[in-house]
Parts: C-alpha cells; structure tokens; sequence
C-alpha cells in the first residue's frame, strides 16, 4: 500500500512529514542579524538557513509565526541567536521547538563573549546536531500530506492569461488528490469578490471570503495605494482590478474549503484563501512589504512549496521551503531562463496549452517534493522577511468541514 | 491564437496583444481596419471598439476600470485614458512599456 504513495518525506513528531530537512539560524532583532550570518557562512552548500524578525519591539504575530516557522517540517533543528535585551521572548520560541522534538540551543550574544565567541559556539553546536538531524530518514508521503502555497509577483499582462491559468490547473490537479492548496492575497482579489464567493462550501464562507477582500480594500485606501507595483503598469496592467482577475485564475476552479490566516494549517486537503491583510486598524504599514513576506506567510500555514507566478521576472526563492518560478511572459523567459523552473510564456505563443503547462507544474511538484532542487534553491536564493502585523483568530464558519 | 491580438472574452472591449505589434500595423475589427499609432508592447490593451469617457473597460468579460476620455478603437488603452474604479495606480516613466526604466 505505501509503496504506491508518490512522494517521500521526514517524519516529524507532530506526524507531519517535511521535504526538506533545514537547520535554521534564527536572530530575534536586527542587532543579532550579523552574527546569525557569520554562523550560516560557514556551512556553504549544506542546509543550513539564515532567518530572522528585525523589530526590538515585542508583537504577537511575529513570535506566532516564528514558532510555527521554526517548527516547520521541513525545518530538522534551530539555533536561537539573541543580542539579549531585544523584546522577543526567546524563551516561548525555544520552548515550542523542545517541545516538538527537535534539537535546539540559544545563544545570547551579550553572555557569550561577544561577536567571535558566539559565532564559534553557533558554528559547533550546528555542526554537532548535524549528524543527529540528517539521520532521520525520508518514507513515504501521499499527496494529501502536501501542501503547497501559491503567490504572484512581478505580475505583468501575461500573467493572468498565461501563468497564473496553468498554475490554476495545476492546483485543480492537486485538490482532486487531497493535497491542501492555499492561494492569497486579498489585496489582489479586489473586483473579484462576488465571482469567488459563489465557490465557498458554505454561504456563511462565501460571505466571509467577500468580507475579507472588503477589508483589503479599506485597508489599501487608506494607505493611499493598491497592491500595484510600477513595473506592473509597464508590463500592460492598468488597474489593481485588471492586476487582481489576472491574479484570481491561480486559484482553479475547485470549491473554495476555508479562509485562513497567516500561521493557520488547512485542517483538510482542499483549496484555502489566505487572508494576509491585518485586523483592525491600520497599524505598521504595509499588509506585506513584498512578496517574500507572503511566501514566508505561506510557510507558516505548513506550505512544503510555494508557486511563484511571474511575468516581469522576479529571481527570488525562500528558506525553509522551496519556490518553483512559472514565467508567464516568453520575453521574459528568454533573458532569466537561470531563474526559471517552466516557461508558461509558451501558452501566450501558442506552442503549449494550460492544460499541458499546468501537468508540467504538477509533475514538477512531485519531483521537488521527492528532492529534486528547483532552479532558485540550486542557485542558493534563501530570501526570507518577517516583520509586524496583528491579527485576529479565524472563526468557526471559516473552515466548515472542520468538526 | 491567431494575429498579434487575443480576444479573452466575447463581451470584452479591449483585445490584448500577444506580442510587441509594431507602430501602422493593420488590425481587422469589427468597425473594419484599423492601423495602430504607436508600438503596442507585449501584453498591453487596444480598444477592440470606440469607447465613451465613462464607460466600463471590459477584459475577461469583467470590468477593470472606467475610461477617462473617449477612446477611438485601435487606440491604446492603458493608465492615460482610463483609470481603476477602486484605488489610484501607481506608475513610473516606463508605464507606457516603451520608455526606458532607467536614465541614459
């Protein structure tokens, strides 16, 4: 029976399974940035990942999201590194990651001797954990043990006729496997509320999938401007609605499951809406100040992958969890072909249909999901961002299927 | 797929362009041939008919803004003569996709 589950992966003692088997170096404020990448320097092509929150101030998201971060399943152990008088409890994170049986040490760099002293002390605790955290062994995984995250960015006119369709596809392919899907971001739903409501499982969802793109609406308006970067307009895009019905078709054309938030894990295979635009009122700026905080988000919610759809041509990739780059524009496939993992450009020259593209995807999936490397991790992309938002919990009717 | 622009929609008033179609070149549309009066890059929007200062820009069947001046058809249609019906957008000198992104 197992031996006819697609893919493999590191059990974890929550019995989630991980693709990826990270240490991750982890500062708590700015101040400890350096010396958490001096430690990371010294494990050039091993995995072994710099992550971090730059604020001296405390906030309840951020210390949320680190935890789930660092219990990720892809993550196999973590080092904490703090200055020692930033607010961030250092002690709830180390805490969660004892908790779920993982190695883990802090280290203060006030008591430990300075820069040197503590990059020395980081480097050998890594090294020793090392042999203990690649020992665990990859068994086998169904696809309704998958979660994968989807996002655009650099999105141009091609996207939404090209790549965010294929990606659409692909993810139709994977709910009717189980896999649990999570697409975002309110911001870039706006114009499309009405249409996507009528996919929720229940009435109440949809009403609450309306409700939550309303917000981003109100949230954006006051800020004084759309999720809509320059090089968006360049790229043909003329509007944050025009931006937002490109950006919707990534989400296929399976009923929508639930809505959740930064750090929530689907309960269910199924498609989910991330609600990434903060509750209340406006505070801290930006929802997300750029697209590697949405992938970061999307790690939190469990995401083993992450989709990224692009026209005009980001390069990024992630810590933690891979990120497959679908190009929707064939020029701009063309001159980033290194940054690349699939050129759905070729839709837009009629070379391929989304069907076809949208296979591509998915047997890519299970390929990186199995351990192949994709085109920004085997270049050594490991972008991450965090920083302040606030939130409010889900309520029941936001995931229906659940009890 | 076939010529330099997609119909998304049937009830669309805009037609894409599936590649860069160079400044004069002929386009059949319903009204009859039209040349277009600029380089129409990659992705960017024509008006598939003329469109009145006010009226709703349809792609994908959907409305993406409201058009700020009378638009011929086979005119351009981007950010200088329509506009979002939710927030402003935001554009640099490149907006036109032609123009350079950076300073000579």
């Amino acid at each position: 029976m197992t031996a006819s589950l697609p893919l493999s992966g590191y059990l974890r003692a929550d019995g989630r399974k991980g693709i990826r088997n990270a240490i991750l170096v982890v500062y708590l404020v700015e101040c400890a940035h350096f010396v958490a990448s001096k430690i990371v320097a010294g494990f050039d092509g091993e995995d072994v990942e710099l992550v971090g929150f730059p604020g001296c101030y405390p906030n309840e998201y951020a210390a949320q999201m680190m935890a789930k971060l660092c219990t990720h399943p892809n993550v196999g152990g973590v080092l904490v590194v703090s200055l020692g008088c930033e607010s961030f409890d250092k002690v709830r994170l180390a805490d969660a990651v004892s908790a779920s049986h993982r190695p883990v040490k802090t280290l203060v760099i006030q008591t430990a001797g300075g820069t040197s002293s503590t990059v020395q002390q980081g480097r050998d605790w890594v090294r020793e954990v090392m042999a203990e955290v690649n020992a665990v062994e990859r068994i086998p995984m169904g696809m309704d043990e998958l979660i994968v995250g989807t996002i655009c960015g650099g999105s141009d006119g091609t996207s939404g006729i090209s790549g965010n369709p294929a990606a659409g596809k692909a993810f139709d392919l994977l709910v009717a496997q189980g896999a649990a899907c999570i697409f975002e971001e309110t911001g870039e739903l706006i114009g499309c509320e009405e249409i996507m409501a009528e996919r929720a499982v229940t009435p109440e969802l949809g009403q609450l999938l309306r409700e939550s793109v309303l917000k981003a609406e109100r949230y954006y308006a006051t800020l004084g401007y759309g999720s809509f970067a320059a090089g968006n307009a360049a790229g043909g895009l003329s509007s944050i609605e025009e931006k937002s019905l490109g950006a919707y078709v990534k989400s296929g054309d399976s009923q929508i499951s639930g809505l959740i938030k930064p750090g929530d894990v689907p309960p269910t295979g199924g498609l989910y809406l991330m609600d990434v635009v903060p509750d209340g009122e406006v505070r801290f700026g930006f929802p997300n100040i750029a697209d590697s905080a949405e992938i970061v988000e999307m790690i939190a919610s469990g995401a083993h992958l992450t989709l990224f759809v692009t026209g005009r041509g980001s390069v990024v990739g992630s810590a933690i969890s891979p990120v497959i780059k679908i190009c929707a524009n064939p020029d701009t496939y063309r001159s980033l072909r290194e940054d690349m993992d699939i050129n759905a450009g070729d839709i837009i020259e009629g070379v391929k249909t989304i069907d076809e593209v949208g296979q591509q995807i998915h047997d890519l999936i299970v390929a990186v999901a199995n351990g192949a490397q994709t085109k920004s991790e085997a270049l050594g992309h490991r972008e991450f961002i965090l920083t302040y938002k606030t939130f409010e919990p889900v309520g029941p009717s936001c995931l229906p299927r659940v009890g | 797929m076939n010529g330099p622009f997609l119909l998304l929609n049937a009830a669309d008033n805009v037609l894409v362009a599936r590649s860069r179609v160079e400044h004069g070149t002929a386009v059949a549309l319903d009204a009859g041939s039209v040349c277009v009066d600029r380089v129409i890059p990659l992705a960017h929007k024509i008006a598939r008919q003329d469109i009145a200062e006010g009226s709703r820009i349809l792609k994908y069947g959907m409305p993406i803004g409201l058009a700020t001046e009378d638009i011929a058809a086979g005119q351009h249609v981007h950010i200088h003569n329509m506009r979002s019906a939710y927030t402003p957008t935001h554009a640099l000198q490149d907006a036109d996709g032609v123009s350079a992104g950076v300073s000579k």
